[in-house]
């Protein structure tokens, strides 16, 4: 089993707030990442694909591919966006990097055929990522 | 694979010129911490294991033109499997848990052995 890991860069705004909560509370938990405003982060993506290698091509996934899929799926609908109104997932859940790993393996796994996703993992700054392994407890 | 398969399966890398890269090569091993040295092993011993094994034949090559390669196609995957059997037979002093290796910044590969899952 090998394992591919191919990166990816994105730029989106996003803030954080919950309807259920008063104003005082989502201030309180969400600090100034609560600015209806938005800020932005420059995020980077590495999405991890697992399988064997091909005995004829010495492949275990035409990298080409994997670009163009996390192309279409993924950085075509976030890239440049603002994450809770332009991109549907946010309509209804607050845009965390948690979030947006969990979106993101949602997106891509469904259309990666040769090989398995393993890993998404976003980093939202260089000192902060979030894994997602597709876990559903 | 004919020349036309072999085209639109590598596209530029196909290039019968070759083309090179900077590889990144990192590699894990495991064990507990010696007592009396406070170490799991000694890094000169992993480090002398690398370049002797690992860089000295690799280093600066053309992949294609070694014995490995002769019929194995040199992806990542490829050389990242080879580097990781190399190492399993040649580093005694703890256990090779894995090898990764970037192609480039945006492209790594990792190998654990047969069943191994990466970390």
């Amino acid at each position: 089993m090998v394992y591919l890991t191919r990166k990816a860069e994105f730029s989106a705004s996003h803030y954080y707030h919950n309807p259920d909560f008063t104003p005082e509370e989502n201030q309180r938990l969400f600090g100034k990442c609560n600015n209806p405003n938005g800020h932005g982060h420059n995020y980077t993506l590495e999405v991890t694909v697992k399988g064997e290698v091909d005995p004829r091509s010495g492949f275990v996934v035409d990298l080409k591919k994997l670009k163009e899929v996390m192309n279409r799926e993924v950085l075509d609908a976030m890239d440049h966006r603002f994450l809770n109104k332009e991109v549907p997932e946010f309509f209804d859940h607050i845009p965390t990097t948690e979030n947006l790993a969990i979106a993101v393996w949602q997106r891509l796994h469904p259309k990666l055929q040769q090989a398995r996703l393993h890993r998404v993992r976003v980093y939202e700054t260089p000192d902060l990522f979030v894994d997602f392994y597709g876990e559903s407890d | 694979m004919s020349a036309e398969e072999n085209l639109a399966t590598y596209g530029k890398c196909n290039n019968p010129h070759g083309h090179g890269h900077n590889y990144a090569l990192e590699v894990t091993v495991s064990g507990q911490v010696d007592h009396s040295t406070g170490m799991v092993c000694n890094l000169v011993d992993l480090d002398e294991c690398v370049r002797t094994q690992v860089l000295e034949r690799y280093n600066l090559e053309n992949l294609n033109f070694l014995e490995e390669f002769g019929v194995t196609v040199p992806t990542t995957e490829n050389l990242c499997i080879e580097i990781f059997e190399i190492l399993q037979r040649r580093f005694a002093h703890a256990h090779l848990e894995r090898v990764r290796l970037e192609e480039t910044m945006m492209n790594s590969f990792e190998y654990a052995g047969g069943n191994g899952a990466a970390k």
